[in-house]
């Protein structure tokens, strides 16, 4: 479903990625683990052209971007649409209620007229719990709850693979719970996922690989039983040892 | 005594009768031309915003060097060299045309720079997220990005509106019959000059305040999805 193959970004003469492979199969849920500063937004950024690698190949459902070639800016727009993203911070739009942030995308990229968009924004807020809180705007929403719009909003475009850059870290310890149960219920309805974060009982509940990435590379993977209980390298070991 | 009944009597008079032709100037001109070249005025500085903000260094160039142009040289000369100078080589304009040519550019660069601070102000997040969901340049910033910079915008451009009423008064000096223009030309009459400009600065007034209290209105309704 989604292969990466020497992924390379460098920011001034900063290499954070430094030639990452990555494949992940349909239905599968990857999560990344790896201490700040290690690039792990980055590759999710790259993963949905919000960063522009420097080189390397990105290959979503058969569809392949080559950063070497400077794809031009409609190729990389439709190169958006294949993969959702769940932003640490939200990034609701604020100036639409919940059910508008939904539809927005449905209605502005895949022209589908208001009635449908709405109908389909009503079921996937109802999904994520929020039946009742579709006409609020984000600044009437807990952290928690926006979340789960923004969950919303980037399944409204069905994508073949949905990106999660630390979902739950802005949140309330209390609210995390809500966003995680909407995760794994996506994962068992066999949704493509790539999740950072640093909920292990997720990772090892949810995921069918856990990555450990640290300095631009990845370090270890493996199934999250055998990464969490015998890490291979120092490096993961240390981490987990810091993290617990 | 400062003042005798009859000349009071006199004042009195000329307040009254001046009025009608004054609050005719403030309708028929003063208002107007303060509102078509305001909205043709947004229009050049929504493009123009926008051309700075482009990656094309040619745009970018035009709209900073239009923009320096209007604000390094004071409006009056404006006026005058496009009813007055363009005549020298051949163009000849009227007064209400040229003063509307005048104004429009003259906003159009002021409130492109409040458009331009306007667009920054929205956190690259709202980019991204629309980014995101697949959308394009265009579909963002007509979908998400001008819609919030709207809001951050109505305060200063309803200053700039303000000030905009106020300016049309120099309008008078292209020869457009604005409100300022009959007031002068009653005084020249019967030399009651502190009472007929006086008249008019309270009309140029009782407008501004009524546009500010409009101005709030607008800023509440546009402000009902952030927390007050
Ligand atoms: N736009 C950028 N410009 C320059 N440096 C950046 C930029 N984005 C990220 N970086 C740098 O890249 C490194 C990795 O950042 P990031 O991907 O956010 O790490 P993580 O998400 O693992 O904490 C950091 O050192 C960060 O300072
Ligand atoms: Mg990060």
């Amino acid at each position: 479903m989604l292969v990466v193959e020497k992924l390379r970004k460098t920011f001034g003469n900063h290499e954070v990625l430094k030639g990452v492979h990555l494949t992940v199969k349909k239905g599968e849920v990857v999560v990344i683990i790896g201490p700040s500063g290690s690039g792990k937004t980055t590759l999710l950024r790259c993963l949905n052209v919000l960063e522009m690698p420097d080189e390397g190949t990105v290959t979503i459902d058969g569809k392949q971007l080559q950063f070497a070639n400077k794809p031009s800016k409609k190729e990389i727009t439709n190169f958006r649409r294949l993969t959702g993203m769940v932003f640490q911070a939200y990034n609701l739009f604020p100036h639409m209620t919940a059910l508008e942030n939904v539809m927005e995308g449905p209605m502005t990229v895949k022209r589908l007229n208001k009635h449908e968009a709405k109908e389909k924004a009503e079921q996937l807020l109802a999904k994520v719990g929020l039946k009742d809180h579709m006409h609020m705007y984000p600044f009437q929403l807990s952290g928690g709850q926006q979340q789960r719009v923004g969950i919303a909003r980037a399944l409204a475009m069905e994508p073949k693979v949905l990106l999660f850059d630390e979902p739950t870290s802005a949140l309330d310890p209390e609210l995390v719970g809500d966003v995680l149960k909407v995760m794994k219920d996506l994962a068992n309805e066999g949704m493509t996922m790539v999740v950072v974060t640093h909920e292990m009982r997720f990772a090892r509940e949810v995921a069918n690989e856990v990555i450990f990435f640290d300095e631009g590379m990845i370090i270890e993977r493996g199934h999250p039983e055998q990464l969490f209980t015998h890490p291979k390298h120092d490096r993961t070991r240390q981490f987990l040892k810091r993290i617990q | 005594m400062l003042m005798d009944p009859e000349r009071l009597d006199r004042l009195m008079n000329i307040a009254q009768s001046s009025l009608l032709p004054l609050a005719k100037g403030a309708l028929l001109y003063t208002i107007p031309l303060a509102v078509i070249t305001f909205l043709i005025g947004l229009v050049i500085a929504l493009f123009t915003a926008l051309a700075r903000l482009s990656s094309i260094k040619g745009l970018q160039w035009t709209a900073r060097a239009y923009v320096s142009a209007i604000r390094g040289t004071p409006l009056l000369v404006q006026l005058f060299i496009i009813f007055y100078g363009l005549p020298t080589v051949g163009i000849t304009i009227d007064p209400l045309p040229a003063a509307i040519i005048g104004f429009s550019l003259n906003v159009g660069a002021y409130a492109s720079e409040i458009i331009r601070a306007a667009i920054l102000s929205i956190p690259k997040g709202q980019w991204e997220a629309a980014y995101s969901l697949g959308m394009d340049d265009v579909q963002t910033l007509r979908r998400i990005i001008l819609p919030q910079a709207a809001r951050v915008s109505v305060p200063p451009l309803s200053n700039t509106f303000i000030s905009l009423v106020k300016d049309t008064s120099l309008a008078s000096l292209i020869l457009v019959s604005e409100m300022f223009r009959k007031a002068q030309e009653i005084a020249a009459t019967n030399y009651e000059f502190l009472l007929l400009y006086t008249e008019a600065a309270l009309i140029y007034w009782v407008i501004c305040f009524f546009l500010s209290m409009i101005q709030g209105n607008v800023e509440n309704r546009l402000s009902r999805y952030v927390v007050r």
